[in-house]
């Protein structure tokens, strides 16, 4: 009875065993390469419970996943001699699991092979583009270019390239530097420039204020000389109407006033002869010594 | 019974799910206690001569068995999650959140990413060190410099937010996904990002860049990762792409204020000047407004005195009218005598002399003698 039970328990162990080994898991995210004796025999990449014959076949999983790969930064020449450090990276896929296993092995064998096919690529893409064209206009599309180039190679190891983006592209640190100097001169420029517009608008509001000042006093001024003017104008209009009635009178009548407007006080001294009509009578009582006399 | 008491302790403690679940609580209890009883009333029929204490043991390995097929068949997922099921590797099905049946490992295996929850990435803070060590993403003066269109540089710090959308396409479809499980880090969000924000910024020149584009140029790298991520069937969605920092680099910092500060010196001028203006063309028109009253003033002055004059001329004239000779002489003799009265005066007789007053010259050095001789 109970050796019995032993020998049911060991064949059961053993059952278990072969069951365990001739199953196995191909995941959501892999695929698997049946080797019999080493020679590649089936290519599964539905995932799910496999069933193989233990011992004389085995199997290779593989990733079914989109795969990173980050290539090294290198300094690349563009077609107008500037220099650029680009750091690229990929996304790739096993396609080809026989040939993945045959040409690389691994994915680490892969990322190496890659990097030198994406490494050439880049440099000769790039080599034929102009900075301009790499920083600016046509970035997308060098990457596709370096993408489909990669590809043609990538086949060979079962692989394809689904993707190649720059992740950077930035100018080597002595360049830099010049651009810095360059970015520092424009900003001086600008501010320069700012400063003298400010000196030019300063002045023109200035000279214009000034302008107007002395257009202001002007025109003033000739108001003024014609009012005045008209004033004259009218002045004399009025005295000549009055003067006019007796010339002669006015004539006497105003060297009278100027007489006695200009020779004034103790400022003038007179030398007389009494010969004059002022003095007609002080040699005189009857006038009869008048300067017509003389 | 103390064993009671053990038994519910052990329940709670050997079944990991069970204290998180619904039915750990006391209602249960009584239940689970008549299912120990009966299992512990048959494992004493089933082993003879089992005393007190070896039931004891018997009834803790029932609690512990049922414990383990319970934490195997069930999972919980948490609401913030999603639990996706792989049967022998294979995708199944997808679990709400709450407690969920599932077979035990290696036959059904549950990942519970999860997808509520948005993910901050910091690109250029200092936070990225690379983890490949290449080309580390701050370069050594701590900036995160980039080329823009024009050939100029910026540092630009910026944040991206993202989770997950789909989660069996982000578990099964790129590389990061699992890992990402454990680390909560993206190696393809990071990449991506980095490239879109590069790309974008090569596109554009620097004044926009660091002005008004900023809007406008977070959309276009959010745009573009979306784009690259789908194409990608990554499962990820972008949420946010937010800008922290962009500005000149380090180096050059200093000239792009003095920019800010000459444009602000060039205010300063025009209103100074302005201010200028302002003060002495209103000063000029009031001048202008002294120099016209003044010469209004002068013209009616001189019109009323004309007027004033001629009337006077012509009320002595009427008056000279009536007796012209005898008026006339009297005006001259009255000038006359207001003239003389005041001034020194010489009368010379020509006849005595014959010789006029010549003789007397110069006038000015004789003026005290003969003013004596006057007197």
């Amino acid at each position: 009875m109970r050796s019995f039970l032993t020998t049911l328990l060991v064949l059961l162990v053993m059952l278990g065993l072969l069951v365990y080994n001739s199953v196995y898991i191909v995941g959501q995210n892999q695929q698997a390469l049946v080797l019999n004796f080493g020679k590649p025999s089936a290519q599964i990449s539905e995932p799910g419970l496999h069933f193989l014959i233990p011992v004389a076949q085995n199997v290779e999983m593989f990733d079914k996943r989109l795969l990173d790969l980050d290539t090294e930064p290198q300094e690349v020449s563009v077609s107008d001699q500037k220099r650029l450090r680009v750091d690229a990276f990929a996304r790739y896929r096993i396609d080809d699991p026989l040939k993945f296993l045959q040409s690389v092995g691994s994915e680490e064998g892969a990322r190496q092979r890659l990097n030198a096919f994406i490494g050439a690529s880049l440099r000769s893409v790039v080599a034929g583009a102009t900075f301009r064209d790499l920083v600016r206009d046509k970035r997308e599309e060098l990457m596709h270019r370096i993408a489909s180039e990669v590809n043609l190679k990538a086949s060979e190891l079962g692989v394809t390239v689904v993707d190649v983006r720059i992740k950077r592209a930035d100018l080597p640190e002595q360049n830099r530097q010049s651009v810095f100097a360059r970015m520092k001169a424009e900003r001086q420029r600008e501010a320069a420039e700012w400063r003298a517009k400010g000196e030019e608008q300063s002045r023109r509001i200035r000279a214009e204020a000034n302008r107007n000042v002395v257009v202001l006093t002007a025109n003033a001024t000739k108001d003024s000389e014609s009012i005045r003017g008209e004033g004259e104008a009218n002045s004399n209009k009025v005295m000549a109407t009055a003067f006019s009635k007796d010339a002669d009178f006015f004539a006497f009548y105003r060297s009278m006033k100027a007489y006695e407007g200009s020779l004034q006080a103790n400022d003038t001294r007179v030398l007389l002869s009494p010969d004059s009509e002022f003095f007609k009578y002080f040699a005189d009582p009857n006038g009869k010594r008048s300067p017509v006399t003389k | 019974m103390p064993w009671s008491n053990q038994g519910g302790g052990g329940g709670r403690k050997g079944g990991g799910p069970w204290g998180q679940s619904p039915d750990g609580n006391g209602k249960q209890q009584p239940d689970i206690e008549d299912i120990l009883k009966r299992g512990q009333d048959r494992i004493k029929e089933v082993l003879p001569g089992g005393g007190g204490g070896r039931g004891l043991v018997s009834l803790l390995v029932v609690i512990g068995l049922l414990a383990s097929v319970f934490y195997l068949f069930t999972v919980r997922v948490n609401p913030d999650e999603l639990g996706i099921v792989t049967r022998f590797g294979k995708y199944d099905r997808q679990l709400n959140p709450g407690l969920n049946f599932r077979l035990p490992p290696p036959i059904e295996e549950v990942f519970t990413p999860k997808v509520t929850v948005v993910n901050r990435l910091e690109v250029g803070s200092g936070h990225n060190t690379d983890a490949q060590g290449n080309f580390a993403s701050r370069d050594n003066s701590g900036q995160n410099l980039m080329l823009t269109g024009d050939e100029n540089i910026v540092d630009v710090d910026f944040n991206v937010f993202w989770r997950i959308k789909e989660p069996r396409d982000f578990l099964f479809n790129i590389k990061d996904g699992r890992e990402f499980l454990n680390n909560r880090q993206s190696v393809t969000v990071r990449d991506v990002a980095e490239s879109a924000m590069r790309e974008v910024v090569g596109k554009n020149d620097i004044q926009p860049i660091l002005t008004q584009d900023r809007v406008k140029n977070e959309e276009a790298v959010r745009g573009l990762m979306q784009r690259t991520l789908d194409s990608y069937k990554s499962g990820i969605e972008i949420t946010q792409v937010q800008m922290q920092k962009v500005d000149p680099p380090a180096e050059v910092i200093d000239a792009f204020r003095d920019v800010q500060a000459a444009k602000i010196d060039f205010e300063t001028a025009q209103n100074t000047a302005q201010s200028y203006a302002n003060k002495v063309v209103p000063e000029a028109r009031g001048d202008a407004e002294r120099i016209r009253q003044e010469a209004q003033a002068y013209r009616e002055k001189i019109e009323a005195e004309a007027i004033g004059e001629a009337d006077r001329f012509s009320k002595v004239y009427e008056a000279y009218k009536l007796a012209p000779d005898v008026t006339r002489k009297r005006i001259y003799l009255d000038t006359m005598q207001r003239v003389f009265s005041n001034m020194n005066k010489i009368i010379i007789d020509q006849k005595g002399q014959g010789t006029g007053v010549v003789p007397y010259l110069p006038l000015d050095s004789l003026q005290k003698s003969t003013t004596a001789a006057g007197q």
